[in-house]
């Protein structure tokens, strides 16, 4: 009872068991619902799968049924950064307690009742618990934005390595405590049209109304929320990688007004899409640039620590390039986290703002269809990317050393970055070759992309199984793990 | 080291393989599937459920639709019918033809549709199944029976007027598709079927020659006949039209508001699946022309050029 006692804990109460709970969570929805789609659908496995595991999958409910499925799987993702973030942020402990207890609760009952509901056949008591896990959830994060509030005394800092004001007030925690704010009323505004659907407001996904010039307040919201979520997820990563790797210094100093400021204007800017929406777009590019400047100064930051920390441990005192470039390359999971960031430039935001730039003379050429293609990859290929980046600050949180570090680092870089690239060639492609002749290079940049996703979820899979493993083993690394009260990489934590 | 090198040269080949332009056929298997391209059926007055959301709809009036997809053979004598008769000219590498024009109110994004000629179908274009020769137009071998394509909204619209009617509206289209029984998301019910209708990697014997994005296949192919070995179940609707779901997305009189691109239904052989949900909307501008796009006619409704 002991055993299953300890094991319970460490999975519901240290960090990294909790972590690791809802990175499984997630894999084993990935791995079941992936089925439902894609080269699986072609190889007939839904079909296999529709009638032998009793999953009722209306064709008129398949848009509902996607919205919870991206629901459960980004609840989790939020609790993974909500754990995160207690555990690297000064916080009291009972909050920490407290704040993870009620993310947990509500996460898995919105995952479970949820899916549920969504994939096999309507019973309304679990939309309702659907509804509650995401209300305890919200609930979490209203505690964690109290707990983050940067302007209390003891949370006041002068240490010169770090961005604070001249009063003290530690403008890295401001920075958490807006972007726990903003994503709040972030919620709100999904939750309110939400709490609209059978109500008259009819389910749609956001992709399919691109072409629709007139749209309702609700639509905008529904299109705002989903938007403003993703970019406050992406915002908290960065944050929470910067704790990761000791973010401190000149690059620090303007790294993080830049990140406040630009989280203010973009939160401000989706807000004010359902009175202005053509303002809004302008007030969202406007904060997008501090933010992407704000990630530049902690990916330039974060290379030369590693580079800097691989040299000295070398004792190479004059490095030249290669020497540099191999210290830079040692450890590919902290390289890998940056590394994502600046690849998603290449194939989300440059792919991103040529669409904006072209839109009428070249997208909307295309038919409305292809142009949707390009959205749902164009947004695929971003959660991906976070995804990545959360994938590899767990393997370090694992413990992952010497070569398995070493393989399962570069394929979760290599094989994605593979996959989100052939996606990004894919979502284009009309860039590069007419409808009459597309299928060769569809053919390839699918293959590509499903050999990129396969070798990371294998990967992802391998880790899992570890973990696993060592769950059996009496003095396995859980058992350390358990005993551990914050993260390695913050000394102030949990005061 | 190894599997750096191997993996390297692996994507280097897929790559070259991708560049790689596939031959397209100047014909294919014929084949009679039995259905009659000049068939119109007669859909009464009445309700149904229009949409993914089940309004219920009224449309007032009885109308006629065609069975199936305009043809290439009937597409072709069209064209050297009203080539001869100057009804359409051929400019450049365009037939074109006259078009009075939507009205314009200058809203972002909005393109103006002038009143003009505009294309209608391109000649000989990559894509085509109609070729022009000595003067004539005139279908591919084996591809007399498969719906037109490449025909823009304008040529559309100009064929069925010329037909003594005009593209059905959207309404009009998918209660032909779905009937009054329920709200059934193909024309037979709700679930799809590969031998069903001609979708992306349904694999249909036009897709071994062009892959899985495939050809379109004759009007009436899904009717519960065995072609060439390949056995299809019966993709009729209610009314007892062929391919309301796949083979080629279908023009509408559907303009939308503030853009001016046109509705399309119906989805196509290039599409997944869930593309081929009756209430599934595309749409493009009216002079786009696409080897996934066709049409079909309607008479005594209400489709017009003006809403």
């Amino acid at each position: 009872m002991q055993a299953l006692s300890d094991r319970f804990s460490f999975l519901f109460r240290s960090t990294k068991g909790l972590v690791l709970t809802a990175i499984a969570a997630i894999s084993l929805a990935t791995a079941f619902f992936g089925m439902l789609s894609g080269p699986m659908e072609e190889f007939g496995i839904k079909a296999w799968m529709i009638k032998n595991l009793g999953l009722s999958l209306l064709p008129q409910e398949r848009e509902g049924r996607i919205i919870i499925l991206y629901h459960t799987i980004a609840m989790a993702v939020v609790a993974i950064e909500t754990y995160l973030i207690t555990a690297q942020v000064a916080i009291k402990k009972s909050q920490q307690a407290m704040i993870n207890a009620t993310i947990t609760v509500g996460y898995l009952t919105s995952f479970i009742f949820g899916l549920i509901f969504a994939y096999f056949g309507h019973n309304y008591v679990f939309h309702g618990l659907f509804i509650a896990g995401q209300a305890l959830i919200f609930f979490a994060g209203v505690l964690l934005t109290a707990a983050l509030w940067p302007w209390g005394k003891a949370y006041r800092t002068h240490d010169p390595e770090k961005a604070h004001t001249r009063g003290g007030v530690d403008l890295e925690r401001v920075a958490f405590f807006l972007m726990a704010a903003a994503t709040l009323g972030s919620a709100l505004f999904g939750a309110v049209p939400g709490s609209m659907f059978g109500n008259g407001f009819e389910t749609f996904l956001a992709e399919d109304t691109i072409r629709q010039p007139e749209k309702t307040a609700l639509d905008l919201a529904i299109i705002g929320h989903l938007h403003i979520m993703l970019t406050l997820i992406a915002v908290a990563l960065t944050l929470i990688v910067g704790r990761w790797l000791d973010f401190k210094g000149k690059l620090h100093k303007w790294a993080m007004p830049l990140m406040i400021v630009g989280t203010l204007i973009i939160t401000a800017g989706v807000w004010s899409v359902v009175p202005y929406e053509a303002t809004a777009h302008i007030i969202i590019n406007v904060g997008s640039f501090p933010v992407l400047i704000a990630s530049a100064l902690l990916v330039a930051f974060g290379w030369r620590k590693i580079t800097r920390e691989r040299l000295a441990e070398l004792k190479i005192t004059r490095p030249n390039f290669a020497q540099k470039l191999r210290a830079l390359l040692h450890d590919p999971l902290r390289f890998g986290a940056l590394w994502q960031m600046v690849y998603m430039n290449f194939v989300v935001t440059f792919v991103g703002i040529f669409m904006a730039i072209k839109l009428d003379e070249i997208i909307r050429m295309w038919p409305a269809r292809e142009e949707r293609v390009a959205l749902t990859g164009h947004w695929h290929v971003l959660a991906g990317i976070i995804a990545t980046i959360i994938l590899l600050y767990y393997a370090d949180l694992a413990g992952l050393k010497g070569r398995a570090r070493q393989v399962f680092g570069w394929v979760v870089i290599f094989f994605s970055d593979l996959a989100f690239g052939a996606v990004a060639v894919f979502e284009t492609k009309r860039l590069f070759v007419d409808e009459i002749s597309q299928q060769p290079l569809v053919n390839t940049v699918i293959l590509l992309a499903d050999i990129g996703l396969a070798s990371v979820l294998t990967a992802l899979a391998a880790l899992m199984v570890w973990r696993l493993i060592d769950l059996f083993k009496g003095r396995g690394r859980w058992k350390q793990e358990l005993a551990e009260t914050g993260l390695a990489a913050s000394e102030e934590v949990n005061q | 080291m190894k599997l750096l090198r191997m993996l390297s040269l692996l994507l280097v080949i897929l790559s070259l393989a991708a560049c790689s332009a596939p031959e397209l056929p100047q014909s294919t298997q014929p084949i009679d599937t039995g259905v009659d391209p000049d068939a119109w059926v007669t859909i009464p007055a009445g309700e149904f459920l229009y949409g993914q959301h089940e309004a219920e709809t009224d449309v007032p009036y009885d109308y006629e639709i065609m069975v199936t997809h305009v043809t290439n053979a009937q597409y072709a004598a069209y064209l050297n019918q009203a080539l001869a008769d100057g009804t359409l000219k051929i400019s450049g590498e365009q037939v074109v033809g006259y078009y009075p024009g939507d009205a314009f109110s200058g809203k972002k994004h909005e393109v103006e549709i002038s009143a003009g000629d505009w294309p209608h179908y391109p000649v000989n274009a990559k894509g085509t199944r109609i070729q022009y020769s000595g003067g004539q137009f005139q279908p591919l071998p084996g591809y007399e029976n498969h719906p037109a394509v490449m025909v823009s909204w304008f040529g559309a619209l100009a064929y069925c007027q010329a037909q003594g009617g005009s593209l059905p509206t959207e309404i009009e289209w998918e209660k032909a598709a779905r009937g009054t029984a329920d709200n059934r998301a193909y024309p037979w019910g709700n679930f799809l079927e590969r031998n069903q209708a001609n979708y992306y990697s349904s694999s249909d014997i036009f897709e071994k020659v062009l892959g899985k994005g495939g050809d379109t296949t004759p009007v009436g192919f899904y009717n519960g006949q065995t072609f060439a070995g390949y056995a299809t179940l019966d993709g009729a609707s209610p009314y007892g039209l062929y391919d309301m779901a796949g083979n080629a997305w279908q023009w509408t009189a559907g303009i939308t508001p503030g853009t001016h691109d046109r509705y399309l239904r119906g989805g196509s052989k290039l599409d997944y699946g869930y593309n081929l949900r009756l209430w599934t909307r595309n749409s493009v501008r009216p002079d786009y022309e696409g080897p996934s796009i066709g049409f079909r006619c309607a008479r005594s409704g209400q489709g017009s050029t003006t809403e």
